[in-house]
């Protein structure tokens, strides 16, 4: 058995497709490329895949993590890549393929926070938006209500800036957020918190940061 | 009308407003782009219920590989938007648009409609204004597309009429192409609307509505239909393939949950069973199978090809494919290389054989059995012609429970012609003698589901002729059957009256049905599919509107020589052996599967040229003797 991580973007049209019909999308390309999947034990054998940090609907992603358990010791990463290239849909694009030990601890635990880039699709007037993110990041708690639980967004922002590009409207955000079990901030919680709805921006997760990775950052 | 680009950039202002966005952006894997330019014609396929339901839908799935197969033309697809994203559209005026390239319908040179069920049609007039298309045909002229529709509820086209420029009547796999020829000549020459749809009449198995006219009787009757031009053919038979393609394995995955998530392959057209309720059974015959090579191959090519496990086979009557036994076994040995493939067959007969053949094709045996016996009583099976006699339903329902499968699921139709409560009551008897022997054998693991829909009288069927039980009757053997069957690990399920009474008018509905359809719509019917979106007051006011009654459709018994409005339509089959049929129902006389012995339907004299350039076992009827050639 070989464990295989992929790090890929999710793009268009894939940005609807929950995380549990990802699951789905996984095994199909899998098995178009008639890799060998393993499968769990039990009544409902299921293929064995791990797909880290769940990404919110209509939200795309430059980095994102799977592993797969394949039942195969002669394929090399690359040649996996090499064949599953040619079944993957639209919307999945691999930049990384690696093997690794098969009693690392699933990519969930690894990731501690995550980036995303928010673009309005409507500049708000001259300095509104310097304006509102001066003012969130200078309180020191944000209680909000998710799924009828109060919690504190303003811990799980790391980071929030904003992009500035020449001759452009301000328009545009990057942010980093605590992504750690039980402590996962949301991109458009924050855009509410900013009295923005969530829905007037296209939303990007571009990086996710692993623990590994954390004192380069 | 909006751009592709225009549409686009609106989309994504509303997507995340909706549920399930997925099924408004296309993008399946499989799913074919050409280039908008660079082909000579533009079909969009469109199903008129959600994508949900739509997608999965094999005769748009066919239409779709056959016309992107040709490299001069495109197809790209719609469904219905949900309730909330057509709010979202019609706000932000966002025409209908296809999945693929997101352009608006109104740009396509043809709009296909699939018509499988009549409870569809108010949803084709709402589609139609979304893509903000005039909905009256004779509103339209060459700058619109042409709207074509086909599929089972069209054999009685005159409802739809007044809507739709033409029907293709029957199987469209070769006769699509023909309709794309006939506009592109006309296209190149530049005609009138009119030449395009003279044109298509002349296309065997395309019915022009707008070039007949029916007279009617003071009673309301029709008197006879009429053509408006010379050159219409009368009858429009319906088309049908003499040899069955290669069943379509380019199937596309879509990117989010759908009904049926699964690989379809068709194994057989037709039914020899003579069921006399079966709309599906009369208007697809002849009988024509496909060998299990073929078969077994389409299986392994969508597997491939799109990476699901699970196949359904299809066919109106799994067990009476000649080589059932010879496929499930080859599946089970040449499939092999694939250790989580499951198949599902629908259909089978009410027999122990059944269980064999699904425990061949590993069944898991945790999805249920399911057969379908209609009726419980002998009156009712030799009325219906369904002979299967309660010991032989018992028998096989005693081995399913035996045999592993702890639920059962048992379908019975009531509102048969003559009817009475005892026939129903005896539903109920066998559905408990069902499972107190299931208890028996298996103890309280045991589990029924009782599915009872309500009979509807269909065109070009034997029943034609009949009546509808009226609301109130339904609605007492309904009662009876829910207060006789209930209990624990027993499953009722019916069909509200009020929508029986709907899908009654329109299936035999006639031409001024069209003005019904249209007011119900402008009073908000739609998605009539949908239990809770089906709103029997705006039919109500529609019939009153357009001063129809509904009884008229639904309970008025046909006086046997009466010009239906459908007759000028030919399935194959004859009126009089439909007739005959009748009668012979009348007097519970049985008429045996035809395989054993032709009754001479009609189907082989209409088609005899097909069946002769098709010699041999592959079609159920009879040969025909070959031409001799001097
Ligand atoms: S022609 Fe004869 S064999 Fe063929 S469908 Fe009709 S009755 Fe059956």
């Amino acid at each position: 058995m070989k464990r295989i991580r992929i790090q890929y973007a999710k793009l268009d049209p894939l940005r609807y497709t929950s995380h549990l019909d990802m699951q789905k999308i996984w095994e199909r390309a899998l098995r178009r490329a008639r890799l060998p999947l393993t499968y769990s034990q039990g009544f409902h054998p299921q293929p064995r895949l791990n797909q880290a940090c769940p990404l919110p609907l209509g939200v795309t992603s430059r980095d994102e993590i799977i592993d797969i358990w394949l039942n195969c010791d002669s394929l090399s990463a690359i040649e996996i890549l090499n064949t599953l290239q040619k079944t993957l849909p639209d919307g999945i694009r691999i930049h990384q393929i690696n093997e690794i030990p098969l009693n690392e601890p699933p990519p969930d635990r690894l990731v501690i926070a995550a980036e995303y880039e928010i673009t309005l699709f409507e500049a708000l007037p001259p300095h509104e938006l310097e304006r509102r993110v001066a003012e969130l990041v200078s309180v020191e708690s944000i209680i909000r209500i998710r799924r009828e639980k109060q919690y504190d967004l303003r811990p799980l922002i790391l980071n929030i800036s904003i992009i500035e590009e020449a001759n452009q409207p301000i328009h545009r955000l990057r942010l980093r957020l605590s992504a750690r079990p039980g402590a996962t901030g949301r991109a458009d919680e924050v855009l509410s918190a900013l009295g923005l709805d969530a829905t007037s921006a296209r939303i990007e997760r571009t990086r996710l940061i692993l623990e590994k990775d954390a004192s380069v950052c | 009308m909006l751009s592709a680009n225009e549409i686009q950039t609106r989309l994504e202002r509303v997507l995340l407003k909706v549920q399930k966005p997925g099924r408004y952006v296309g993008g399946e894997y499989n799913q074919i782009i050409k280039t908008w330019e660079s082909v000579k014609t533009r079909v969009a396929l469109v199903f008129p219920d959600i994508y949900d339901l739509g997608l999965p839908n094999l005769g748009l799935a066919i239409l779709y590989d056959e016309l992107n197969r040709r490299p001069d033309v495109l197809a790209e697809r719609a469904y219905a938007p949900w309730l909330d994203m057509e709010t979202m559209m019609r706000q932000h005026g966002i025409p209908l648009y296809s999945l693929e390239s997101k352009h608006a319908l109104a740009d396509f040179d043809i709009v296909g409609f699939s018509l499988p069920y009549e409870n569809l049609y108010t949803n084709t007039l709402n589609l139609l204004d979304l893509a903000q298309i005039p909905l009256f045909s004779s509103e339209r002229d060459e700058a619109h597309p042409l709207i074509i529709a086909g599929g089972h509820a069209t054999y009685n086209p005159e409802p739809m009429a007044v809507f739709i420029d033409a029907f293709v009547i029957g199987e469209g796999e070769e006769v699509i192409h023909e309709v794309v020829n006939a506009y592109q000549s006309w296209k190149s020459n530049g005609g009138a609307r009119i030449d395009l749809l003279i044109a298509l009449s002349h296309v065997s198995g395309v019915y022009v509505p707008s070039l007949y006219e029916p007279d009617y009787h003071e009673n309301g009757t029709i008197a006879h239909i009429r053509k408006l031009n010379d050159t219409a053919p009368l009858p429009v038979r319906k088309r049908i393939m003499g040899k069955l393609p290669e069943p379509t394995w380019r199937f596309l995955v879509p990117n989010i949950d759908v009904v049926h998530d699964r690989v379809a392959i068709e194994i057989m057209r037709g039914c020899t069973r003579g069921c006399r309720f079966c709309h599906a059974g009369i208007v697809t015959r002849p009988v024509r199978e496909r060998p299990p090579e073929q078969i077994i191959a389409a299986i392994r090519n969508a597997l491939e090809y799109t990476g699901y496990e699970e196949v359904a086979l299809l066919s109106l009557s799994s067990s009476d494919y000649s080589h059932i036994l010879e496929l499930v076994n080859r599946i089970s040995n040449e499939l092999a290389d694939y250790p989580n493939l499951s198949i599902s067959l629908p259909s089978l007969r009410i027999e122990t054989v059944s269980l064999d053949i699904l425990e061949k094709l590993r069944d898991s045996k945790s999805g249920g059995f399911t057969l379908a016996p209609e009726a419980a009583t002998d009156r009712m099976r030799n009325i219906i012609n369904k002979p299967i006699s309660t010991e032989q339903l018992l028998e096989t329902t005693n081995a399913i429970y035996r045999r592993g499968w702890t639920t059962i699921k048992l379908y019975f139709m009531i509102g048969h012609p003559s009817e009475t409560l005892e026939d129903v009551r005896a539903i109920a008897d066998v559905c408990k003698t069902v499972l107190a022997q299931g208890r028996k054998s298996i103890g309280r693991r045991a589990t029924l589901h009782v599915g009872i829909s309500t009979f509807v009288p269909k065109a070009h069927t034997p029943f034609q002729w009949a009546a509808c039980d009226t609301p109130e009757i339904i609605e007492s053997k309904q009662r009876l059957l829910k207060r006789e069957l209930s209990g624990p690990n027993l499953k009722l399920n019916w069909t509200d009256p009020q929508e029986t009474l709907m899908e009654a008018w329109l299936s035999r509905g006639d031409r001024r049905m069209g003005k019904v359809i249209f007011e119900a719509w402008k009073r908000g019917a739609k998605f009539d599919a949908w239990h809770d979106q089906f709103n029997f007051a705006a039919w109500q006011e529609a019939f009153q509107f357009c001063n129809l009654n509904p009884d008229f459709y639904t309970h008025r018994p046909r006086a046997l020589n009466e010009v239906f409005p459908w007759d000028h339509i030919s399935t194959g089959v004859r009126k009089s052996y439909l007739l005959q049929e009748y009668q012979n129902s009348q007097q519970g006389l049985l008429r045996e599967d035809c395989r054993s012995q032709c009754y001479a339907c009609g189907i082989l004299p209409e088609f005899n040229q097909l069946r002769r350039q098709n010699p041999g076992n592959y079609w159920k009827c009879p040969e025909v003797a070959s031409l001799t050639v001097e």
